[in-house]
């Protein structure tokens, strides 16, 4: 197991570009680091953080925190985000020490279990009070996870949202519009994983790349912070010479934008285009013009950058915010206004570099030897939460009586679907 | 027969049946209920048409059987409304007494009625009532007629229901094309509550709850006035669809098998036991077993119950409740639906009684009938204003005619 950040290619990235920590935390969230670790992060520092052993144990992430207590035994927190945060609170000095040294800290999570949807707000207030920028990208349970899970999810956006600068948020119950029924639960799974992991990869590369014309993060912040509906992303590419056009086109028909609507719906709109060494001025234009013919009653953001690894292919990544109700408790403004001077590029300059590759944990060498003895202890253990997880009945079940009409929906679970089946009550 | 006027006809074209029930206004402003007319529904889902030939059929039979009882011509009705699209909220309405002696005037009030009900509202929606409830007079609250007190600032709140113009205008529509005029269109949830609870619960404070075919209406009532509305497009259907589902039969059997076997709750005897359902000549197609059966119908209803607890639980209105919950509606006849509504709820349930009309036992002691009741009575009420003092109602009526004509 490794316990350093990978390398210290953060040193020689220019200095302007902030350093970054991605943190995965609950399984889902472990999970969905691993297929992050994968790609283009250079420089980026990954920590995984469960209270489960098993999940923390199949991780590639450099850094590995378990949240542990006697009572927990290494088996999670039952699914109640009360433990989740009863623990993160107890550890929350190792969580600030965590992201010690991160200009930008990224926390990934799939809300609704206890792990996710418990430590993720304590872990982006750890990560202000470590002075980085939190902005957080998590899924939200399919309908038929149940009640519970969706409002404990639910309950875990509004606190995410409370702390965090920005919450990119996606419901997995989006996600059916994009397979067809036989999809096996994990690779149900596998598809929100993907769409979670472009949307945090557009705004990496958003923050890294050099701009032709550079969207600062404090601009990104104030899109996603003041909206409390949950806001939309989609990432398309193209290529040829026809792909300005064809971008458009496909972000028009984009299932999570719903077929165009998120966008004329929305009130805020960000947008970044990613090209090689030949993105023209002019290009980024046409895009643009015909996007903002898209959603006429936004105020709009972009930005462009080069990526030479691109080569010819132009990327676009939108992020598409709707004006919700105001909630009842706002964060204080004042919060936000100090973490914007953060990333101005005085405040990340200040910064040494030396201090992004000493960025492990001082975790004592005790804490290490108690993670290890656990990892190592339950890697054999076979019901896992993706175990339990498979079991449920993703199937789409015929509405029957209700197939004709307007679906039953309420906070985002589909309520035609029998009680029990959405409960997880066997007969039997 | 009958002195027109004294005629007061309520339609629910519900999802399970259309009804139509004919009421009698005595010289002393009594109801007497001396027609009823219904037809199975469907062309109706979850509240609202979808099917327009069926449910024009429908409607018609449900109309002539009423006037062949009742022995009237129909010629107007007040038409029952519901849906997933029917919502309910407060607004304030804000008028600064200018008189020199500050003594508030009858313009003062109909002034502050108005500005109330000048809500914005998306031009997709309309307003389907905007019920006055109290007012406040230098911020003193709990006023209900403030003609003649002293102050400067007078204030009053209306809860407003609305819904979606195109879907309201559908059952107008409908009506219409058979020759008859719609008075007005009431929210059922609204209607149901007028035939369930005295004065003295809507003082109290009281919830009634209307489970139905296609969707659970609700209301409630403190200090005298509607305070929240609600719909959940859920209802019996959910429940039947579920058993289908759950137990592996066609609907049309699972609805018989709620009928004849279903509670909402699941008591220890009935584990292990087990029916077996027949085709026509007696052979045994399936056994169903009843404790799954009873599962499945008491998860669904106590999710029902749980919806609507979540709802008013936010609208701050749970303890306001000292009169306790009325049920009706199809649902209300499910064995032990009031004792699992009170495990839910925590709070005193029982079955709704229709309360100070008479007529028709037959009509009245049925939970299906009380919306059309309901409505009835929502019309005499409307009739009593309307022969005394052009009161403010009209304002509500005037709101609504151009919806009325335009359908
Ligand atoms: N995208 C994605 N989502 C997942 C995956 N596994 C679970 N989820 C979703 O994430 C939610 C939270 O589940 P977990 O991450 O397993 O729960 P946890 O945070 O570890 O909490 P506990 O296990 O209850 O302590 C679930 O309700 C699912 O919607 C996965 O592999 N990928
Ligand atoms: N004894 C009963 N047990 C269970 N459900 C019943 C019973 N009687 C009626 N229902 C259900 O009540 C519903 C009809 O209620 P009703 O108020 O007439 O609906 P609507 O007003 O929508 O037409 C149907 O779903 C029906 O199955
Ligand atoms: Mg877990
Ligand atoms: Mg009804």
């Amino acid at each position: 197991m490794k316990t350093k950040v990978q390398a210290s290619a953060a040193f020689l990235e220019p200095a302007k570009a902030p350093a970054v920590k991605i943190f995965g935390v609950g399984s889902a969230g472990v999970a969905m680091l691993d297929t992050l670790n994968g790609g283009d992060f250079a420089g980026a520092g990954f920590v995984a953080i469960n209270t489960d052993a098993s999940s923390l144990a199949a991780s590639s992430a450099a850094i590995k925190i378990q949240l542990e207590t006697k009572l927990l035994r290494g088996l999670g927190t039952g699914g109640d985000p009360e433990r989740g945060r009863a623990i993160a609170e107890e550890q929350f000095a190792t969580l600030k020490t965590a992201c010690d040294g991160a200009d930008v800290v990224f926390v990934v999570a799939g809300l609704g279990g206890g792990a996710g949807s418990g430590i993720s707000s304590v872990l982006a207030r750890a990560a202000k009070e470590a002075g980085a920028l939190v902005l957080a990208f998590v899924t939200l349970p399919f309908a038929c996870e149940g009640n519970r899970r969706q409002q404990q999810a639910q309950q875990g956006l509004d606190q995410l949202k409370s702390v965090a600068d920005g919450v990119i948020c996606l419901p997995c119950q989006k996600t059916f519009k994009l397979i067809d029924e036989n999809t096996s639960v994990l690779d149900t799974f596998r598809i929100t994983d993907g769409l979670l992991v472009e949307s945090v990869c557009g705004i990496w590369r958003l923050l890294t790349r050099k701009g032709l014309i550079r969207i600062h993060f404090d601009d990104l912040c104030a899109l996603l912070r003041d909206r409390h509906s949950e806001s939309v992303f989609a990432c398309v590419e193209a290529t040829g010479p026809a792909r300005a056009r064809e971008v458009v086109e496909k972000l028009v028909a984009h299932p999570l934008l719903d077929e165009g609507r998120a966008l004329a719906e929305s009130s805020a709109v960000l947008v970044s285009l990613m090209g090689g060494k030949e993105l023209a001025m002019a290009e980024v234009n046409r895009v643009m013009e015909q996007i903002g013919r898209q959603c006429e009653h936004a105020q709009i953001i972009m930005g462009a950058a080069v990526d030479e690894t691109l080569k010819n292919r132009l990327s676009v990544t939108v992020i598409a915010a709707k004006q919700g109700p105001v909630p009842m408790e706002l964060p204080p403004l004042a919060a936000s206004g100090d973490s914007v001077e953060q990333v101005t590029p005085r405040g990340i300059m200040a910064r040494p570099g030396s201090r992004c590759g000493s960025s492990a944990p001082s975790l004592t060498s005790e804490q290490r030897e108690q993670i290890l003895a656990k990892n190592a202890g339950t890697r054999a253990r076979k019901t896992g939460p993706k175990m339990r997880q498979a079991q449920l009945p993703l199937a789409i079940i015929s509405k029957g009586r209700f197939d004709k009409s307007e679906p039953t929906i309420h906070k985002g679970e589909d309520l035609d679907i029998p009680t029990y089946v959405r409960r997880g009550v066997a007969l039997n | 027969m009958f002195d027109d006027s004294s005629i007061i006809v309520g339609l629910e074209i519900g999802t399970s049946k259309v009804c139509a029930v004919v009421g009698e206004r005595n010289a002393d402003g009594s109801l007497n209920v001396i027609g009823l007319g219904q037809a199975r529904s469907r062309g109706v889902r979850k509240g609202e048409i979808v099917d327009t030939t069926q449910a024009e059929e429908d409607v018609r039979n449900a109309i002539v059987e009423a006037e062949q009882m009742a022995d009237v011509e129909i010629r107007n009705v007040y038409l029952g409304v519901t849906g997933a699209h029917i919502r309910g909220f407060n607004n304030r309405g804000v008028h600064p007494v200018v008189s020199a002696d500050r003594e508030i005037s009858e313009d003062d009030v109909q002034d502050v009625v108005k500005n109330a009900k000048a809500i914005n509202l998306p031009t997709e929606n309309n307003v389907v009532h905007a019920i006055r409830q109290h007012f406040f007079v230098d911020g003193q609250d709990g006023v209900t007629n403030p003609v003649g007190m002293l102050g400067s600032r007078l204030e009053v709140d209306v809860h407003v229901v609305h819904g979606r113009t195109n879907r309201l205008q559908n059952a107008i529509r409908l009506v219409k094309g058979l020759q008859l005029e719609v008075d007005e269109i009431v929210f059922n949830g609204l209607a149901s509550s007028l035939a369930l609870l005295s004065n003295e619960q809507k003082e109290l404070g009281a919830l009634v709850i209307d489970i139905g075919g296609g969707t659970t209406d609700y209301v409630v009532y403190t200090n005298g006035v509607i305070r929240h509305t609600g719909v959940l497009a859920i209802g019996g259907d959910h429940v039947s669809n579920d058993l289908a589902y759950g137990l592996k039969v066609p609907l049309s059997r699972a609805e018989k098998l709620k009928l004849e076997f279903g509670s909402a709750l699941v008591d220890e005897e009935t584990k292990g036991q087990t029916i077996t359902i027949t085709n026509e000549l007696g052979l045994p197609l399936k056994t169903v077993n009843v404790e799954h059966l009873r599962r499945i119908m008491s998860l669904r209803l106590e999710e029902i119950f749980q919806l609507v607890g979540q709802d008013l639980e936010q609208a701050g209105l749970f303890n306001y409740l000292r009169a306790g919950i009325f049920l009706c509606g199809g649902c209300a006849r499910v064995p032990q639906i009031a004792p699992l509504a009170e495990q839910v709820l925590q709070m005193p349930v029982s079955l709704g009684q229709t309360n100070s009309v008479s007529g028709l036992k037959s009509a009245l002691d049925q939970p299906e009938f009380v919306t059309a009741i309901g409505l009835v009575k929502f019309g005499s009420f409307k009739t009593r204003k309307r022969e005394g003092k052009p009161s403010l109602a009209q304002g509500i009526k005037g709101a609504l005619s151009s919806l009325l004509r335009r359908s």
